[in-house]
């Protein structure tokens, strides 16, 4: 064997070599670089001649602003113009070459999954990337010689970094549609799932732009940053020999998907994640409640971590907010409390009435809700339940400590009597449900996505209806005939 | 250089290869038979490291595929089922691109492409788009790029398929001399005449098991029962039957011609030719009626199902 074995310190360099590849491959399509050509040199020339006619033909009805609004707005589509392209070099570049069989020689070659996918990353972000940034300094340039306007500083840089991070949303979603499908069409049709979420973004950013709001896109630029790195930690997950080989057929097969989710739920949590070879599938109530629960929570020890931690920030969070917006003194007046004084909570239309039942299909409710946003948001939004709530613990134990009464009493009187049932099962269920969201982008290595996301699913379901919707019922039961006593008996005035 | 042990491949409930045990020595060729969707280019998949297996374990000279994969792929050259160049591109830059990941150095690329494309009859090609080449063009330079970091494995998943005549016996002849170079290599083809040419071992899987094994003349004698013999007079064979029952059973007879099965032709051919001289009677031929490696495949594989 003659050639040398990479080591990771040349990971760049490899990546590189296939960027350099695929680069001049888009190079030598003049379907690609025809268009890329026009929408760099001709169309910002254009668009600087379109916002300097604007600008006079609305000054001519004394609507100058709204001219001067549209340049930057202008700036920002023919910043946004060339990069579409990175979507469709994307998907080519991954799809493409899995259509073609190019990839797989590729695949046997000495690189680490990482290695190829920046240097393919790269490869489709690197053209229409520089397109656009050319497209930019044309415009601006145009715009300074037909009307002497140069945009601000702090604008030009919003716009080069929301275009930079616009084409990684792009392509880092690209690879994920990419990774599930064997053919271009189908990638085509999976591909409105990008394209419709960045169109409205688009619009989005235009309204603003066009009320000046520009701090509102620092704001949008941290999302897209976020959802850039979770797309790329998904791609990076997904794109691999394994995923990219396995999946021949894009098709759903029902029947498949109702037998994993079944062997999930019933499996022991070590078995679920060796392959299966097949055999009889009894549930284990007994040994669910022995072994697997306490192997579940061993497996989701950093989901649960980070949910507590989570949840002693909200009410630190919460803690500080009530310093800055502190309530009037005789909001908390415990002098006359007395047990009817739950009763009335109902009478809130955002609170439970005070029964267990509405309590506990309240809780139930905001748990599924924050699930929901797990699952939407990979796992990002699970906190909401908690944070929340624990916010509005964190805001009162501050008012109360500002009203003149002990905080830690005010805990130990609203939250713990029923707290220490209830805020286990809150913290499970949303660490169960973080990993429900995390699950599509980091599977566990012997498993698919849609395999990883089932188990997760059995594994929230099993946890939901075993362990906190009794804690949860026991909680609500304690909330409505022990709280308020003990609320009584240690705030009232003796 | 090659050996797997219990080699198993899952997807969800599909067993694409299913215990599969070989070994494949240094200077050595196996020929991995088996009918569509039994699992050779899974195995093949395995072997180069770019799929993992579920259970069992492989070692390809000298490193585990799971443990130490881009090892592996470094040691290994793989022709895949389907060639999958880039169509825009021409030879020279499309296989220093591969020469590149390999890490060769800018001389070893250099020489090591014209010598393979010499050897190949493609330098007069290096110029053109690799979209403008034939099938057969295609599956050479896809060999070329297999060959391109002189692997000390070889794994060629139909390395002469779409080729005409004169094409494939290049690339059977440079299969052959990579094996006397001491190479371990595996072919998976459909072409049983040209396993039968190139390989030491034959292993025959089906639905991802190995159902038979060894070399081609063992398989034969194996699974086609001992060698038929064919012996041709000059005169009649009538009534020779029961004269020559001491030495042979007879299985079928012509007008002048007869044929018997034999484990030890080495003993009782020369006693035959000896009795039917002795008889008076002519010998024009005594040959071994040919047998070919597809009755073994046909017998496996029926009997298999």
């Amino acid at each position: 064997m003659i050639g040398r074995l990479r080591t990771t310190k040349n990971s760049l360099r490899t990546s590189l070599i296939i960027t350099r590849r695929e680069v001049r491959d888009s190079l030598r399509d003049w379907r690609m670089v025809i268009p890329i050509l026009i929408l760099t040199l001709f169309f910002p020339l254009l668009m600087s001649v379109t916002a300097q006619l604007a600008v006079n033909w609305f000054s001519k009805y004394g609507a100058d602003i709204i001219g001067l609004r549209m340049i930057p707005f202008l700036l920002m589509i023919v910043g946004f113009f060339p990069i579409s392209f990175s979507l469709v070099i994307a998907l080519e570049t991954f799809v493409g070459e899995k259509e073609r069989h190019s990839l797989e020689p590729l695949l046997a070659m000495p690189l680490s999954d990482s290695e190829l996918y920046l240097g393919k990353m790269l490869a489709a972000t690197a053209v229409p990337l520089l397109a656009s940034y050319l497209g930019i300094a044309i415009y601006v340039i145009g715009l300074y010689v037909t009307s002497r306007y140069f945009p601000p500083g702090p604008l030009l840089i919003q716009i080069f970094l929301l275009t930079t991070v616009e084409a990684l949303v792009m392509v880092s979603g690209a690879v994920i549609v990419s990774s599930q499908t064997t053919s271009v069409r189908a990638s085509n049709l999976l591909a409105s799932f990008i394209i419709v979420p960045m169109t409205l973004l688009l619009q989005g950013e235009a309204a603003i732009m066009f009320w000046a709001r520009y701090d509102v896109l620092w704001w949008i630029l941290a999302a897209l940053l976020v959802a850039d790195l979770i797309l790329i930690r998904m791609g990076v997950r997904l794109f691999n020999r394994e995923e990219l080989l396995g999946g021949e057929i894009d098709q759903i097969n029902l029947r498949r998907v109702g037998r994993q989710f079944r062997r999930f739920l019933l499996q022991s949590p070590d078995e679920a994640l060796r392959p299966w070879a097949g055999g009889r599938l009894r549930p284990d109530i007994v040994r669910w409640y022995r072994q697997d629960f306490f192997k579940l929570l061993a497996r989701h020890h950093l989901s649960i971590a980070m949910i507590f931690i989570l949840m002693i920030a909200s009410i630190a969070l919460g803690w500080f907010y009530a310093g800055r917006y502190p309530l009037p003194s005789q909001a908390l007046n415990f002098d006359a409390l007395s047990s009817k004084n739950f009763e009335s909570v109902g009478m809130l239309n955002f609170l439970p009435h005070f029964s267990p039942w509405s309590i506990f299909f309240f809780n139930m409710r905001s748990l599924i809700l924050g699930a929901l946003l797990a699952v939407f948001s990979f796992g990002v939004m699970a906190f909401v339940p908690v944070m929340s709530t624990m916010g509005i613990v964190g805001f009162l134990s501050h008012q109360i400590a500002y009203a003149g009464y002990n905080p830690l009493i005010f805990m130990a009187a609203f939250i713990l009597p029923h707290g220490w049932l209830e805020l286990p099962a809150v913290i499970l269920v949303s660490a169960f449900a973080l990993r429900l969201g995390a699950s599509i982008i980091a599977p566990p290595e012997n498993l698919t996505v849609s395999d990883s996301l089932l188990l997760a699913l059995a594994d929230f379901i099993k946890v939901l209806f075993l362990v906190a919707i009794p804690m949860l019922i026991a909680a609500a039961f304690l909330e409505v005939h022990l709280t308020p006593k003990i609320v009584v008996w240690l705030l009232s005035p003796r | 250089m090659i050996a797997t042990e219990s080699l198993t491949k899952q997807f969800n409930d599909f067993h694409a290869v299913d215990g599969l045990t070989l070994q494949v020595h240094a200077g050595e060729i196996l020929a991995l038979l088996g009918p569509n969707g039994a699992g050779k280019t899974t195995t093949v998949r395995m072997l180069a490291a770019i799929l993992k297996p579920t259970r069992g374990r492989a070692t390809v000279a000298g490193f585990d595929v799971r443990r130490d994969a881009r090892a592996v792929r470094q040691n290994v050259g793989v022709l895949t089922e389907t060639p999958g160049l880039y169509l825009r591109m021409t030879a020279l830059p499309y296989l220093d691109f591969f020469g590149q990941l390999w890490g060769l150095s800018l001389r070893q690329r250099a020489e090591r492409i014209e010598t393979l494309l010499r050897r190949f009859g493609m330098w007069k090609f290096r110029k053109q788009r690799l979209g403008e080449y034939s099938k057969g063009m295609k599956q050479k330079l896809a060999i070329i790029r297999a060959m391109l970091h002189d692997p000390s494995v070889l794994l060629l998943d139909e390395p002469t398929s779409a080729m005409d005549p004169h094409s494939a016996k290049l690339v059977r002849d440079t299969v052959v001399s990579l094996r006397d170079e001491r190479r371990a290599i595996i072919v998976c083809t459909h072409n049983l005449a040209e396993a039968e040419l190139l390989a030491d071992r034959i292993a025959i899987i089906r639905r991802g098991k190995l159902v038979s094994q060894g070399t081609p003349r063992e398989l034969k004698a194996q699974l086609l029962g001992p060698s038929l013999m064919e012996v041709r007079l000059v005169g009649s064979v009538d009534g020779l039957g029961p004269r020559l029952s001491d030495i042979v059973q007879i299985e079928t007879q012509g007008q002048n011609w007869l044929r018997y099965r034999t484990s030890s032709p080495e003993t009782v051919n020369p006693r035959l030719l000896q009795r039917l001289a002795s008889l008076d009677k002519q010998v024009v031929t005594l040959s071994q009626v040919p047998r070919t490696l597809e009755e073994v495949y046909l017998r496996v594989v029926e009997e298999d199902s």
